[in-house]
Formats: structure tokens, sequence, C-alpha cells
């Protein structure tokens, strides 16, 4: 069985990082899973964890008055889940739910945080990839937001 | 310049504003269509549209056509039987031939997946002559996917891989959210000997494009079809004049080479 560690190292998004690093990481890392429509994360709730995705497909998801929870992203194995660990007030923006059975590494936020503040190197690869990540959602975001397929657009 | 008389041999409503039309002709008819090409379709009375080919089949032309304005809409209210001026070919195709040997990449977004349903069901037809294969398609919602379908059935195949994504869905929605261009990067393919062919929104174009170039595609090999306010489409009246090309007679498919100094021009 591999470890927390090992798990990690073959995750594209902790790819390169030193031993040292990724141990640190694995301290705070316990593995999880979700069956299929189970709920992973609510809506304002404390943001305590993030989620490295191994296996399946996860919807991110906001609620709506009229039509219910609206699906807005979905991020599959190779992906992670959550970011607004990272930042106070440590609440999460939207709901995630798993759309297939689902296998991640779930991180303890504050386990982490306090990694990162008792070891700047770590906290600073941390930041950096995680600005990656929310670069490329932002982006993403934008191009949505463009309604590209509407009928306005040409 | 002057339309052959064609006449609608069915008529399928694709989405609420959206049609697909097979047109035959009855007095004459024109040369035959590359796939990547487009006709400009008359609707008697009010005028005429360039109109991407979704299909050829023997002297059958099939386009599927958005309902945006006057003519596109009365091209849209055409029923059984009703005849439709057909000029052309007009303009540059997607060169599938070129590509043998190699992987293929379609990438679609919205309607932009008539034009390059012309690639996937000859590549059906010759999948022997290519590579891996794969459609990445993108769309607004799942309501407004075109050709559903033919997806679903493309889908089963095990000889193409076809994934696609939406903006937003409801949670009844099990497939992907969010922008085609984050399909790029699962397509399996060997980017390096990858023909990419792309249509859809121009921004879309752009970022898949810029996607495709970033995972190895060489610029040359990735294909992306225009489109400009099209009138004479024989590269005369300048409406569709983007620098020094005419989107009608040089384009509307252009590789990425071609096309990326062109769209950097800002227009006004």
């Amino acid at each position: 069985m591999k470890s927390i560690e090992d798990l990690l190292s073959e995750h594209p998004f902790f790819a390169g990082l030193p031993a040292p690093m990724l141990e640190l990481i694995a301290g705070c890392g316990v593995n999880v899973h979700f069956d299929e429509d189970e709920c992973i994360i609510s809506e304002n709730a404390p943001a305590d964890l993030f989620f490295v995705l191994r296996s399946g497909k996860v919807a991110i998801e906001v609620d709506t008055p009229r039509q219910g929870p609206q699906t807005i992203e979905t991020i599959s194995s190779g992906q992670l889940l959550g970011v607004s660990w990272l930042v106070p007030p440590y609440r999460w923006t939207f709901g995630a739910r798993a759309i297939d059975s689902t296998s991640a590494i779930a991180v303890d936020a504050a386990c982490l945080r306090g990694k990162c503040d008792d070891d700047p190197e770590l906290g600073y690869e941390m930041l950096k990839r995680f600005a990656v990540l929310v670069r490329d959602r932002l982006q993403s975001t934008r191009l949505q937001l463009l309604d590209l397929y509407g009928t306005h657009a040409s | 310049m002057v339309p052959h008389m064609y006449r609608v041999l069915s008529r399928r409503q694709d989405l609420a504003d959206t049609v697909t039309l097979a047109l035959a002709p009855i007095d004459g008819q024109i040369a035959t269509p590359s796939i990547g090409q487009f006709n400009m379709l008359w609707a008697f009375g009010i005028g005429e549209a360039p109109i991407s080919l979704a299909g050829v089949d023997d002297d059958v032309v099939t386009h599927t056509i958005r309902g945006v304005g006057a003519v596109t809409n009365a091209l849209c209210a055409a029923s059984e039987g009703d005849q439709i001026g057909v000029r052309g070919p007009y303009g540059t195709g997607w060169d599938l031939d070129g590509a043998m040997g190699r992987d293929i990449l379609v990438v679609a977004g919205g309607l932009g997946l008539a034009p390059v349903r012309p690639i996937v069901t000859r590549l059906f037809a010759r999948r022997a002559d290519y590579g891996r294969a794969a459609l990445l398609m993108g769309a607004r919602d799942p309501e407004s996917l075109l050709y559903r379908d033919e997806l679903e059935a493309w889908r089963s195949r095990l000889d193409i891989e076809v994934e696609v994504t939406v903006d937003s869905a409801q949670r009844s929605w099990r497939g992907d959210v969010g922008v085609v261009t984050r399909l790029i990067d699962r397509a399996p393919v060997e980017a390096a000997n990858t023909r990419a062919f792309v249509c859809g929104p121009e921004v879309m174009m752009r970022f898949c494009a810029q996607a495709l170039v970033d995972l190895g595609v060489p610029p040359a090999e990735v294909f992306v079809s225009l489109e400009r306010n099209m009138h004479c489409a024989v590269g005369h009246c300048g409406h569709c004049q983007l620098g020094s090309s005419f989107v009608c007679k040089d384009g509307p498919v252009l590789s990425w080479a071609e096309a990326e100094p062109l769209l950097r021009i800002r227009e006004r």
C-alpha cells in the first residue's frame, strides 16, 4: 500500500516538490473516499481541509433560488479541490459534490498553514503552485462569463 | 454569382433557434464542395447569408443555420419542399487528406460543431488512415448541445475519444463543466504528430489554438475557421477583409500560423 507521501509525489500538483516538503504536507493528509452524489463541502462552511483528487469527478456547485444547485465547474483526478483554506476567513465559497465515486487525500488546512508559517520556503512553494491554480480558474471563469456560445455572440 | 435553385429535402429542428436543412439541386448544381467551405444561401426576397457546410452527400448539401437575423430567420423557417438559392462553394476547406498518419484533434464550440461535422464523418469513413482521434466539444449548457444524438453515437465508438463540456449545468448533468480549453491537456494525442481543427467563437478559437501550441502542436498544424461579415464571397466587396486577406477567399480555414497575426489586428 502506498503512503500518503508516495501518492502526493505522483500527483501533478506536487510534481517536482522536494521530498522533505512532501513529507511535511503528507503529515497533514489522510485518505478519504466519497460515494457518488455525496456532499464533500458545503457553501459557507469552515474551509478546514483541501482535497487532492486521486480518482473520480467532483462538481463545484452554487445554490440558486429557482433552479436549485448549479454546477459551475467539474474537476477530476489530477486536480485539487479547495482554495478557500488558504486565506481568511477560511470559509468555502461554493459547495462540492462527488459526481462519481471519488478518492482523494484530504489535507488538514490548519496543520499545513502552521507548517507554511514555520517554513517560509514551503509556504512560498505552496503559494506559487496555488497561484497557478487560481490563475487558471480565473481565466476559465472569465471565458465562461463572456458567454461565448450565447445567441448574441458571433 | 447567380444562385442555383435548391429544394429543401429535409428539415431538422436542432435547437430552438437552430435548424439543419438538407438541400437538393433543382436546376443544375454547385461544384462539389470541400469540407470546411461555405455556401451563400438565398432566402428569396430577403437576402443571402454565408453558411458553412455541415455535410456533403453526393449532390445533397447540408447546412446548419442559427436564426440571428432576417435572412437566417427566413432560412430557418423554410419547410420541406421550399426553394432556396445556393451559390458556392467558397473559401478554403479543412485539409484532412494532408493529415494521413497523424493524430487528429477536433475542437468545437457551440454552433462550431457544424463546420467540423464533416471532418468527423470522414474520419470515421477512413479511420485506418489516421492515428488517434479526439473530438472536444464545448457548449453553453446541456440543452444547447448541437447534434446531441450524433455526439452520443460518436461517443459510443471505441476508436475516437469524444469529450463534452458545458459552461454551466444543473445537477442532473453528469458530464464536465468548464471551458473547452481545459479538455485539451487531457486529449489522448501525441502533440507533435497532431493536426488540430478548431471551430467556434473567435475568442474560444484563440484560447484553444494557444493551448494547442502550448501543448506542442505546431502552429502550422492548427487550423481555425474564421468568421467575418462575408457578402460577395469572392473577395470583391471587402466586407470580410482582415489585414490584406479576405476571409471569404483566403479563408475561412487558415492555419494558426496564418491566422494569429490577422487576429491581432484590432478592428474598428
